[in-house]
């Protein structure tokens, strides 16, 4: 395996029983895919192709029916691996904690001292733009600011592989656009690898080195597409005129696929 | 309505009010029930002159704290359980919906057998009320835990006791609270019911034995005192549980 390879997939499938008790869905795959050390892959696909349960596979969280999934050259199980940081789209800030003990919790976890959670966890909410907001709770904060605190606590813990399912779908347009300037410039620092499930073709083009398409159930990639943008890029990326095509170009593979999903012929 | 604590206390003062008019006036013979001004001075009395009062008191209160902990602390762990073995839960259901059907007194010739006429017969007495309560209540509160917080807890690597004491138990408190303050009722009534049934000490003995030789103010002064307690724990309870509400929920 190349030193550059960060995470592989082969021919990974999910299927698991239907609601009915009856047969089986087939949810995902086969899909053979790698994610170089230091890339901002995006995955965007139709409405229940199977793109969260992808995400659940590489995390850990879902055992593949078949094929395998490796983590830094290690087989990922029914565990989440050390290095792996997940953010999800729902909020799962802990309303019980102020932002700076949500941010510090994944570190009281893992045993390290208490200078060190205090250095990492002001730097992160430094980082995220959180300094003011340090003592509030979640329910003082917006939508936008409590994923920024999600990501914020998975950014203390240093990941090299972070995942992100949808994390700025509850969010309007123009937060989505800033929040994706904020994970641009954590991906550009970090020099962590990044997979973005995302149902916006705008936000994958945009953030992305790559940007993988899924077909409908059950997904598989059809295309994989290079952005080429340099790696110093922000929002203002939207209003140049290669976006625009490579955004046709996604709408182009994804419309057949999104219709089919829809049952509309 | 507006101001709904204004028109709870209102409408209490009017009963209590009415109460006194209709005792005072004879209405009410003093033989069923005495006024309310004098069932608080036969309380005060008791709790200024009588020799046997703190023993009681206390002696009930220890059962009922000690119910409620037996109540309230496995009730949370049993919950946590069954809600984590779905078939358990599917068999257990029903059980849990009808618990309150049967009418648990009839097991009290029981534990007294097992344990004697002792304070244990009535702890158990009053956690086999409020214990159930606990559980359905865990089990609705952990329902309602979003399943994004699981997984948070598996990104974390955190095991099963750490998840339920770091995250299923902060995030189902504001739930637990009726639970909790379902077994803070039921354990009262199961201990006083137990001390009135058959007991060496405690506020239901003294209360059984005011009722059999129709002393009506200690009766009263009793039914009073009991009622305040589980008001104020009650109330202090709802303080809690307004004030993890607000804190979570202020949007």
């Amino acid at each position: 395996m190349s030193a550059d390879v960060h995470v592989t997939l082969n021919a990974v499938t999910r299927v698991y029983p239907a609601h009915s008790g009856h047969g089986e869905v087939h949810a995902l795959g086969p899909i053979d895919f790698s994610l170089r050390r230091g890339e901002f892959v995006g995955v965007v696909g139709p409405s229940g192709c199977g793109k969260s349960t992808l995400l659940e596979t590489v995390a850990g969280l879902a055992l593949p029916s078949t094929g395998t999934v490796t983590f830094e050259g290690r087989p990922v199980d029914n565990q989440v691996p050390e290095g792996v940081g997940v953010v999800f789209q729902e909020d799962a800030t802990f309303p019980w904690l102020t932002v700076r003990d949500n941010v510090a919790f994944g570190l009281q976890r893992a045993g390290i001292d208490g200078a060190e959670i205090a250095r990492r966890v002001d730097e992160a909410i430094a980082f995220m733009g959180l300094n003011a907001f340090r003592r509030a709770y979640p329910s003082q904060l917006s939508g936008g600011m409590r994923q920024r605190v999600c990501i914020a606590r998975t950014l203390v813990l240093r990941p090299r592989l972070i995942l992100l399912d949808e994390p700025f779908g509850a969010l309007d347009q123009q937060t989505r656009l800033l929040m994706g300037e904020e994970l641009l410039r954590l991906w550009r620092e970090t020099g962590a690898t990044v997979m973005l499930i995302t149902h916006a073709l705008d936000e994958a083009a945009m953030l992305s080195d790559r940007v993988a398409v899924m077909s409908s159930r059950p997904g598989r990639f059809i295309a994989v597409l290079e952005t080429h943008w340099p790696r110093e890029r922000d929002s203002r990326i939207v209003a140049e005129p290669g976006f625009g095509l490579f955004t046709s170009r996604l709408w182009e593979l994804i419309r057949d696929e999104s219709k089919k999903a829809l049952g509309i012929t | 309505m507006r101001h709904p604590a204004l028109w709870r206390l209102g409408i209490t003062a009017a009963v209590v009010l009415a109460l006194e008019g209709l005792c005072r006036s004879g209405v009410i013979s003093a033989f069923t029930m005495i006024a309310p001004s004098q069932m608080v001075v036969a309380l005060a009395g008791m709790i200024l002159h009588a020799d046997w009062f703190w023993a009681d008191a206390r002696y009930t209160f220890e059962n009922v704290g000690a119910a409620i902990v037996l109540s309230a602390v496995p009730g949370f762990v049993l919950g946590l359980v069954i809600h984590a073995l779905p078939r358990l839960r599917r068999v257990l259901n029903p059980v849990l919906l009808s618990y309150y059907s049967v009418p648990t007194f009839v097991f009290y010739p029981l534990l007294i057998v097992i344990f004697g006429i002792n304070q244990l017969s009535l702890i158990v007495m009053g956690a086999m009320f409020g214990v159930v309560a606990m559980i359905s209540s865990t089990l609705t509160a952990i329902d309602r835990i979003p399943t994004v917080y699981g997984k948070v807890a598996r990104v974390l690597r955190m095991d099963r006791s750490a998840t339920a004491l770091r995250i299923v138990l902060p995030a189902a408190t504001p739930h637990l609270f009726t639970g909790l303050k379902l077994a803070v009722a039921y354990s009262v009534i199961g201990v006083i019911a137990g001390e009135f049934i058959l007991a060496t000490a405690g506020l239901g003995r003294r209360l059984s034995l005011s009722f059999n030789e129709f002393d009506n103010a200690t009766m009263y002064g009793l039914i009073v005192l009991i009622f305040i307690v589980v008001a104020v724990i009650n109330s202090g309870l709802q303080r809690w549980e307004a004030r993890i509400y607000r804190r979570w929920y202020r949007s």
